[in-house]
């Protein structure tokens, strides 16, 4: 689980280009929009796309997500149980 | 009589080099490319503005030479009704490809949102306009090369209707790693005349 939290890290850094933030920066309960890393709307897609092409989960229903992406450790969680990649 | 109107302002962005009213601000000596000069030039203005990050090439080369121009004014932008003209040649072909490339292979058909959100070219009216809180009016046109001619008679027409009380005007041109901005304020005070021949003139420099 470790090692997904800090893939996980590394992959929402590079696919939402967050230049001035480094994965010590991100704890694994920092809420990941509003106050926490600031993410907006087209980030949620693009978690959305992430979880799909590298993890093999398919949302689709947008409730779901507020849930899922609430921190890296909830991303986490989910991916553990849900993944087929 | 026509109400004269000046160019207060310019700046020009090609070629690693930033200059603004003529004068080199900044310069990347090594061949490098639009990714690490932009990055470099963003600290050198010391923008602080973490979702610059995230746009495409042609918004980053637009808000660049914007900031730079905006620095230099002793104004708050979002009071003074600046109206927005920018043009270019091919419109937001960069990030059409890229996104094109990611819908290309039916069995890896992953696009970006982030990425989709930039195939409009007047996409980068849209991040000045939030960058300087600015409600005002705005187009993007898309010609073979530069029409001074053309947005010359714009510019004024916003003016003179009392649609704007300036209006920035420019090129922004983005392609396969090749880009050049020319950006400049169109405003009742200023010592250069606006026109036309005037702007072909700093186009060139």
């Amino acid at each position: 689980m470790e090692n997904l939290k800090h893939e996980l890290k590394t992959k929402i850094i590079e696919a939402l280009n967050l230049e001035d933030i480094a994965i010590e920066d991100i704890s694994d309960d920092d809420p990941l929009f509003g106050d926490g890393l600031g993410l907006d709307s087209i980030d949620a897609l693009e978690l959305i796309v992430l979880m799909d092409k590298d993890y093999g989960i398919k949302l689709t229903d947008p409730k779901e997500g507020k849930t899922i992406f609430q921190s890296i450790n909830t991303m986490a969680a989910y991916i553990t149980e849900h993944r087929s990649k | 009589m026509k109400k004269p109107y000046f160019i207060s302002d310019y700046v020009s962005i090609w070629k690693n080099t930033l200059s603004l009213n003529g004068e080199t601000l900044f310069n990347c000596s090594q061949e490098t490319s639009f990714k690490d000069f932009s990055k470099s030039l963003y600290k050198h203005i010391d923008m602080n503005y973490p979702k610059f990050y995230k746009m495409d090439n042609l918004s980053k080369l637009a808000l660049l030479a914007t900031e730079a121009l905006f620095k230099n004014k002793n104004f708050n932008p979002e009071e003074e009704n600046i109206a927005l003209t920018l043009s270019n040649k091919s419109g937001s072909l960069d990030t059409d490809l890229k996104h094109q490339d990611s819908i290309a292979d039916e069995t890896n058909f992953f696009p970006s949102p982030a990425v989709f959100v930039y195939t409009l070219a007047n996409i980068c009216l849209g991040e000045i306009s939030i960058k300087y809180k600015l409600q005002t009016e705005n187009a993007f046109f898309v010609s073979e090369s530069f029409q001074p001619d053309f947005i010359t008679v714009y510019a004024e027409q916003l003016l003179q209707t009392g649609k704007a009380k300036k209006v920035l005007c420019g090129w922004v041109e983005y392609t396969d790693d090749n880009y050049e901005a020319f950006i400049y304020l169109v405003d009742e005070e200023g010592t250069l005349e606006h026109r036309s021949e005037t702007l072909k003139k700093l186009y060139l420099e």
